[in-house]
């Protein structure tokens, strides 16, 4: 956070710094009003949110006459399920990810050149990156959004993703993602989120291997027993996360709830394919401190003083003797 | 937060649904299973007289519809599962059930594992569980889970030929292949791949394979009238075959109302070199070939019945002399008789699949059928002299059925926001 303020200091009086400042603006409310309420009360938040983003949405739209392609982050993706009856689309496969749309400044789209000159300036300016790039990081529930915007500059040449099931949330991270690229020229442009329900479609974004980090922050508790197979962290579950990272790649996991911070590194101790990291590279590794205090949940545990659980393991390769070829 | 995670398994279950009758052969043909509603016919073609099941496990019978029924590879075990939540496991030589396993929740797909020491199985939450057929009583009549698709309904579930993975298909177009492990009772961990490729449910699996490819490719049908061929180390897609419009059915449009006929069922001969499919809407069966080696699928011939049969479920014998087909359906809603099994078959099959094409499958007269009038009389039961019409209303309601059951509810949008605020008004109020 700091580090953007900074740059709104700068005071660059143009049309761009309003919309992001209008942003921000908005990202502090939400992060004021976060305190008062306590995990239970997300769902309030959300409708404030909700009021907020669409008043704030009018003026952003009217001012947004710069051309800049905003309307594509709107439009539907052409491998949608048409009869989903979740009613966001989800890509047939992870090679139908459009990944021109999340990340222009990568792939530029063929098709959308000739949007007005503005677009095509860029298009000169901005080097055409390597397209085969592929997403690395996947943030599961990433609310607000917070640790896609620490990892994006922590890691600029590395794409990610946020996954969140909230259409408003992910619609805010949208436009805060957005005023960040256009406020900050070159830089943000790796990071972006989708909405979706991570515990289903996981394998439809992500091919065997591809993701070297997988966040899970925050994410919700569900107490009841009965509730927890609604875990976001299951065994189940881990055996997809372990087919999407690529071996030694790392899981990495925060709550400020005991009992879930226990549940969660209990699925992962007992899993097979994940090992706990050494304690010294938890120590030096800089996306660990990232994990209490880049997200707005995390930033609301630290200002209530509350406790923190973090789990984070690395995948690792099948033991041959415990997964090996079954004899016929 | 809890609403918008829509969990499909939950959905609330209106009593005695419509469900179709399946058939089962023997590998070596030696005898034939049809189920209908919570009823299980089995018919011995090598004594050529019906069978009167015996249950020793000391389990509860089948008293609800059963979903699912096959043979082992070697054709030594038989199981049979569906919505009462009982696996039963059943030795052919001589028919007896050896193990009643108790579900927690409905199941939806078995399979038995080549070596025929464990039956795996799938429930309506998407878990599959594995039990073994060796050992105690106790360990048979236990089952533990294996894995998980969340939250979806697992439609089939198949082990590869050469029995190193697990393969499940889902409501939600997937298709995942999981390697089966020596000891499966800790959980089968390592997914292989993920073919995908369907864009509506995948209702069926088949494996094919042939000398040269032993260890098989997969094919798979779906609720969007196509059957496609798999790699399944790789998961990538191989080929794919729109039997819906190669059999001039209607265009699978994505019209919500107009929804295209979903493949119903898919199986193959041993020797790879036939593969049949029931397609809904079509009044017969469509007879594909599947070269390996050029790695594509091509129809060869449209089998027509000449008459009213949609197939609901179809199964031949390694030998592949014979296609066996049923079409019926249980708890029908508007028939005289409640429950409706047919039986027909195709013979020349084999012939069909080389190159001598002079040779034409045939439909194949019930006093012909081996097993003739007894075998008819035992599979089809009791009510079986049905008219056309009834025959066209089973294969309506097994239809709107599956689609109630498998493909996704659409709602609109003013619904949608509909219980959106009814959502937010009970959350302010409490
Ligand atoms: C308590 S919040 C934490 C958000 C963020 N990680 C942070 O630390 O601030 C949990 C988030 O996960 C999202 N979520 C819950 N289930 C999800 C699912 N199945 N798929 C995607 N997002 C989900 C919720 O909408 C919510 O925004």
């Amino acid at each position: 956070m700091s580090l953007v303020y900074n740059r709104v200091d700068h005071g660059r009086e143009n049309i761009q710094t309003l919309i992001f400042y209008l942003n921000n603006a908005l990202f502090f409310v939400c992060n004021f009003i976060l305190q008062d309420f306590t995990t239970l009360h997300y769902d309030l938040l959300i409708s404030k949110l909700l009021t907020m983003s669409e008043n704030k949405k009018v003026k952003t739209k009217a001012n947004n006459s710069n051309g800049l392609p905003r309307k594509r982050f709107y439009r539907a993706r052409a491998h949608s399920n048409p009869l989903s009856d979740s009613h966001f689309p989800v890509p047939i496969a992870p090679s139908q990810v459009d990944y021109s749309i999340h990340y222009p400044y990568y792939y530029h789209p063929d098709t959308t050149i000739d949007d007005n000159e503005v677009t095509s300036n860029d298009s000169t300016l901005i080097p055409c990156k390597t397209r085969s790039k592929k997403i690395q990081f996947a943030d599961i529930g990433c609310g607000f959004g917070g640790l896609l915007i620490s990892l994006s500059t922590l890691f600029p040449e590395t794409l990610m993703i946020g996954m969140e099931i909230r259409d408003k949330v992910t619609e805010y991270v949208k436009e805060r993602i957005l005023a960040l690229r256009e406020a900050n020229p070159g830089q943000y442009q790796n990071a972006s989120v989708v909405r979706t329900n991570s515990m289903k479609y996981i394998p439809n974004y992500f091919e065997k291997g591809q993701l070297s980090k997988m966040f899970f922050l925050f994410p919700d508790p569900h107490f009841k027993e009965k509730n927890h197979r609604r875990r976001v962290i299951s065994p189940h579950l881990l055996d997809e996360y372990a087919y999407t990272l690529e071996v030694g790649g790392i899981i990495y996991t925060i709550t400020d709830v005991e009992e879930l911070g226990e549940w969660m590194k209990d699925c992962l101790e007992d899993h097979p394919l994940f090992e706990a990291i050494s304690e010294e590279e938890f120590a030096t590794d800089p996306v660990v401190k990232l994990l209490s205090s880049a997200t707005e949940e995390g930033q609301k545990v630290a200002r209530n003083g509350g406790q923190t659980f973090t789990a984070v393991y690395r995948r690792i390769s099948p033991i041959e003797t415990e997964l090996g070829i079954h004899e016929v | 937060m809890e609403e918008t995670l829509i969990e499909e398994g939950e959905s609330n279950r209106e009593g005695g649904e419509v469900s179709p009758a399946l058939i089962a052969v023997h590998p070596l043909e030696k005898s034939l299973a049809v189920s209908i509603g919570s009823e299980l016919r089995v018919f011995d073609l090598i004594e050529d007289c019906s069978i009167s099941l015996v249950d020793d496990s000391g389990g509860p019978l089948h008293s609800d519809s059963i979903r699912a029924i096959c043979f082992g590879a070697n054709g030594k075990l038989f199981a049979s599962a569906g919505d009462d939540k009982l696996v039963k496991v059943w030795t052919t030589n001589p028919w007896r059930c050896i193990s009643t396993v108790i579900a927690e929740k409905r199941v939806s797909a078995v399979a038995i594992s080549h070596d025929g020491l464990f039956v795996s199985f799938a429930d309506k939450f998407g878990v599959v569980w594995v039990t073994g057929t060796d050992g105690d009583h106790e360990a048979k009549e236990k089952a533990s889970p294996l894995f998980g698709h969340y939250c979806s309904i697992i439609t089939s579930l198949e082990f590869s030929p050469d029995g190193r993975f697990i393969v499940s298909a889902d409501r939600d177009f997937k298709i995942r292949v999981t390697v089966f492990p020596k000891n499966p009772f800790s959980g089968a961990h390592e997914i292989q791949s993920f073919c995908l490729g369907h864009t509506e449910f995948v209702s069926c699996l088949s494996f094919v394979c042939t000398q040269e490819h032993p260890q098989g490719f997969l094919l798979s049908g779906s609720g969007d009238s196509t059957v496609r061929l798999w790699d399944v180390r790789s998961g990538s897609l191989l080929d794919t075959c729109e039997v819906g419009s190669e059999a001039g059915l209607s265009e699978c449009d994505g019209k919500e109302e107009n929804v295209c006929p979903a493949i119903t069922d898919i199986c193959t001969s041993a020797d790879g070199s036939i593969v049949a499919v029931g397609i809904q809407s079509l009044h017969g069966v469509v007879l594909l070939s599947c070269d390996l080696s050029a790695r594509t699928l091509s129809v060869i011939k449209l089998v027509s019945m000449g008459g009213t049969f949609v197939p609901t479920s179809l199964d031949m014998s390694s030998s592949a002399e014979r296609l066996w087909m049923v079409t019926g359906a249980s708890n029908l809603p508007a028939l005289d008789c409640p429950s409706f099994t047919r039986l027909r078959v195709i013979s020349g099959l084999k012939k069909c699949g080389s190159d001598s094409s002079d040779y034409e499958p045939a439909v194949v007269e019930d006093n012909e059928i081996p097993g003739g009038m007894k075998l008819i009389e035992k599979l089809q039961g009791s009510g079986s002299n049905a008219k056309e019409e009834d025959l066209l209303a089973v294969a309506e309601a097994v239809k709107a059925a599956m689609r109630n059951q498998l493909i996704k509810r659409q709602y609109s949008v003013e619904k949608r926001e509909l219980r959106k605020k009814r959502r937010n008004d009970r959350k302010i109020k409490i």
